[in-house]
């Protein structure tokens, strides 16, 4: 279909959807490129609503760095709601492009960002409403190339059989290697396969078709072989040695979407090592930003876009390590422009008091800290140490200089967690409020956010079973019972989101079954309460002949072979497993930017390290010695 | 402080944002110009922006018109308007800048009527609409209901004519309706009034008319 006929069929179907604005493109800082003269063209799409894909940091380095070049053009796709996929469907409109209203399919490749889970049914959604065979064995050779990448394709397996190929890891060199491997492949004239096989051979492409995984009788992985020799047998994530500098020409939309904003990343990754935390565990090694670079990114993006807000990105903010300088800089310029800097994961103490204080201009927000657990067994566990009443005198402080709110992000679920754990929970919840209200009376809140534990692959909790439904729902309910009264109020994950959660990122290739069964009985946008259904989900779950309780309430043992063991974050299983040793004994870890625990980043990428020394990376220069006697016998 | 009024045209894909929108899509617009945009005072202070009669979501203008305070004493229309033309906001089309007075009264309460052009977007209705809309210019009162109250529409049209000089495109209809406040009649009120479907119509704001 030529744009003009979509452009045609659009304009009588925009009056009738909601928010017709998610639909047009034509936004401030889009990129419009010749469509006839370029020969490799990319659909980039996030397979959710455009509010929520919009402002997606990840599609927005792509699309800059892709458009820069002559030779490719980058184009954006996001889902339909509800009311305009029917009024798509109804009308025969495929989906396009928001730049020029070209049909995803007449596009080269399709590259999907998948950063959570929520997402797998609505990249199905996505596919057909592009009319592109779900299944990568059922394409064509002249149809687009399906990719896909971010924190999810860390276990790929689940999304195996719909995907052309996965890029794992960093993405903002890895993709040009792939479109490289599409045109060129395309010039040749070549079959799919070949080019399948040309993608194989890229470090960090993992082509899930060049695989098949074989389970022992009672359902429990055997081995992940490899059909073709050019299939490596384990995909390394890719790194960058030191990050590049940020996008600074976001697109700037004409709607109001979920964060209407400049993001800029200060740093990446996190030497915490919070054992629950998969972001922690696969963006090794820690790489700041200058704070040259930052503070001029933000100008010049503030300039290109327009924007009232700046969020600085990170894991964990606080241990940037000029960020009293940071701060310093940037809240000059906030308070001249009537700027909005956010700033989150600060840790509790009474430093990021001060470091919020300087960022609060005209607004009085509340005041967000993760203690994630509240007795000191618990954090042992997880390996988050902060001692109650540090966290007392940081709530004190708090409400003191000025905030009415704090929010404070609990996680319960931990299958070795109690009710004494838990009502610890509400016990502080419970003092910090008291403490509030002896400050500043009635006008202290309390938020409790509560999340439930999901055993992440790749995390030392990688072994360990999910919590019982029955289990979840009790301690949720203590909590609920418990954080009541004035000034408290409690937000919690439905512990059926989270072994939907659970289920979707421990799965092996089986779940695709799941997944398109599930998709194929209506289920969408899985992310949002209104549309998530649990019930058919067991149900996908029965037609594809697979127990669920299988993947979330299992204990594995030491030498199960995961399903996601291909895929290599360069953090080995032996020091995995001897964090989740660890966390059994109740033994803490300190942050890794004093002593390196041989968690694997560094040999992985021994030859990367030396030739960007120094203070590039936060890991601890390591004498070689050393380095030589943690690699464990038998990796590899 | 000075008060500058903008008439612009709101364009292209812009249409498809509602007067909200609008009003951060010029905050965003005179950031990128490095204007010094006034604030309100208070708790919460708001930009001092003001947009004149509301134009339905959908619709096309010429014709727009927005107020906006500066903190700046220094700068005139035609340095402002060099400023808006150098970071172009897409569908937005200056038209024209002027300096007026801090206390000019706000343009709302001005207006009395507006002008639209509507382009049928399917030929099928030709036919018998010159009679439809004698019809409805003949009819003393055209009850209807909009989002459950009722009122009458008849009043409200000021000039209803069909144009078909250029035999080649479809045919456009021309309404002049009132646009006082609390007396604001719609252009796709009209149409389905007529039996057309608004949403089959390119509905585009001509003109306002000032007391």
């Amino acid at each position: 279909m030529e744009p003009s006929e979509i452009e045609r069929r659009l304009e009588r179907i925009l009056p009738t959807v909601q928010k017709p604005g998610r639909y047009t493109g034509g936004e401030l800082n889009q990129i419009v490129k010749d469509w006839q003269s370029i020969p490799l063209r990319v659909a980039l799409a996030f397979p959710d609503i455009y509010d929520i894909g919009l402002p997606n940091l990840g599609l927005a380095i792509f699309y800059e760095s892709l458009n820069a070049r002559s030779d490719v053009l980058a184009e954006r796709v996001y889902l339909p709601w509800g009311d305009m996929e029917t009024a798509m469907r109804k009308e025969s409109l495929p989906l396009y492009s928001l730049e020029s209203h070209r049909p995803v399919a007449d596009f080269d490749v399709l590259a999907v960002t998948l950063p959570y889970e929520s997402l797998y049914t609505n990249t199905l959604s996505l596919l057909d409403l592009s009319r592109i065979p779900l299944f990568s064995s059922q394409r064509s050779d002249d149809q687009p190339v399906v990719i896909a990448g971010g924190h999810a394709v860390y276990n790929p397996e689940p999304m195996a059989p719909f995907i052309d190929a996965f890029g794992i890891g960093e993405g903002e060199e890895l993709i040009h290697e792939m479109i490289d491997a599409v045109a060129a492949w395309k010039q040749a004239g070549q079959p799919r396969r070949d080019l399948l096989i040309r993608l194989a051979g890229i470090p960090g492409v993992y082509v899930p078709s060049l695989y098949e995984p074989e389970y022992h009788p009672d359902g429990r992985l055997s081995q992940h072989r490899p059909l073709v020799p050019g299939a490596p047998k384990k995909i390394t994530k890719r790194i960058l040695a030191t990050l590049p500098p940020p996008p600074t020409r976001p697109i700037v939309p004409s709607i109001d979407v979920v964060h209407n904003r400049v993001s800029v990343e200060i740093m990446r990754g996190c030497t915490r090592g919070c054992r629950f935390c998969h972001a922690g565990m696969v963006n090794r090694p820690v790489r700041e930003r200058p704070v040259e670079e930052i503070l001029s990114a933000v100008s010049q993006a503030l300039k290109n876009t327009g924007y009232e807000e700046v969020a600085l990105l990170s894991l964990s903010s606080s241990d940037y390590t000029k960020i009293l300088e940071l701060v310093e800089q940037i809240s000059q310029q906030a308070t001249q422009q009537r700027l909005v800097i956010s700033l989150p994961s600060l840790r509790i103490e009474s430093f990021s008091i001060d470091l919020m204080e300087k960022l609060r201009g005209s607004r009085q927000g509340g005041f967000t800290l993760a203690p994630e657990a509240a007795t000191e067994r618990m954090r042992n566990i997880i390996n988050k140490p902060i001692a109650g009443e540090q966290l007392l005198e940081t709530a004190r402080a708090i409400y003191s200089r000025g905030w009415n709110n704090i929010k404070l992000y609990f996680m319960i679920g931990h299958p070795s967690e109690t009710l004494e754990d838990v009502q610890a929970i509400a016990d502080l919840c419970k003092a910090v409020i008291a403490e509030g209200r002896k400050m500043i009376g009635k006008r202290a809140t309390l938020h409790a956010g509560v999340s439930t534990f999901v055993p992440k692959p790749h995390t030392p909790f990688q072994w360990a079973p999910c919590d019982s439904m029955e289990q979840i729902e009790a301690k949720l309910n203590l909590l609920r019972c418990e954080l009541r009264g004035p000034g408290l109020r409690m937000t919690w994950t439905d512990h059926r989101d989270t072994m939907f959660e659970a289920w979707l990122s421990r799965g092996d290739r089986r779940l695709a079954h799941v997944i398109h069964e599930a998709w194929r009985r209506g289920a969408k946008f899985d992310a949002w309460q209104d549309f998530f259904n649990y019930e058919l989900w067991l149900d996908a779950f029965a037609a594809a002949g697979l127990d669920p309780g299988f993947y979330t309430h299992r204990k594995r043992a030491e030498d199960e072979v995961f399903p996601w063991e291909h895929i290599d974050p360069a953090v080995r299983k032996s020091y995995l497993l001897k964090e989740y040793l660890n966390s059994q004994s109740g033994i803490l870890r300190e942050d890794c930017r004093k002593h390196c625990h041989g968690c694997g980043i560094l040999p992985a990428f021994a030859r990367v390290r030396r030739e960007h020394p120094g203070d590039i990376w936060k890991c601890p220069e390591v004498p070689r010695h050393t380095a030589r006697t943690l690699t464990p016998i038998g990796e590899g | 402080m000075q008060r500058f009024r903008i008439n612009y045209a709101k364009m292209d894909a812009l249409r498809y944002t509602g007067n909200l929108d609008m009003q951060k899509v010029w905050e965003r617009y005179l950031r990128r110009a490095a204007l010094q945009v006034a604030y309100s005072q208070g708790f919460h202070p708001q930009a001092k922006i003001q947009q004149a009669c509301p134009l339905p979501l959908g619709f096309l203008s010429g014709v727009e018109i927005v107020d906006i305070w500066l903190d700046d004493d220094l700068i005139g229309a035609q340095e402002l308007t060099r400023a808006l033309l150098n970071t172009p906001q897409p569908g937005i089309d200056i038209r024209s800048v002027e300096s007026i007075p801090l206390n000019a009264p706000a343009l709302q309460s001005l207006v009395v009527s507006a002008e639209y052009a509507v382009e049928l977007l399917e030929p099928k209705a030709s036919a018998d609409l010159p009679a439809r809309m004698q019809l409805l210019l003949d009819a003393s009162e055209l009850p209807r209901q909009r989002r459950k109250k009722s009122y009458d529409l008849r009043p409200l049209i000021e000039g209803l004519s069909l144009d078909q000089r250029d035999e080649s495109r479809w045919p456009r209809l021309a309404m002049r309706l009132s646009a006082r406040e609390g007396a604001t009649g719609r252009p796709d009120e009209v149409l389905l009034e007529l039996g057309l479907e608004p949403a089959q119509a390119r509905i585009t704001r001509t003109r306002l008319i000032f007391s």
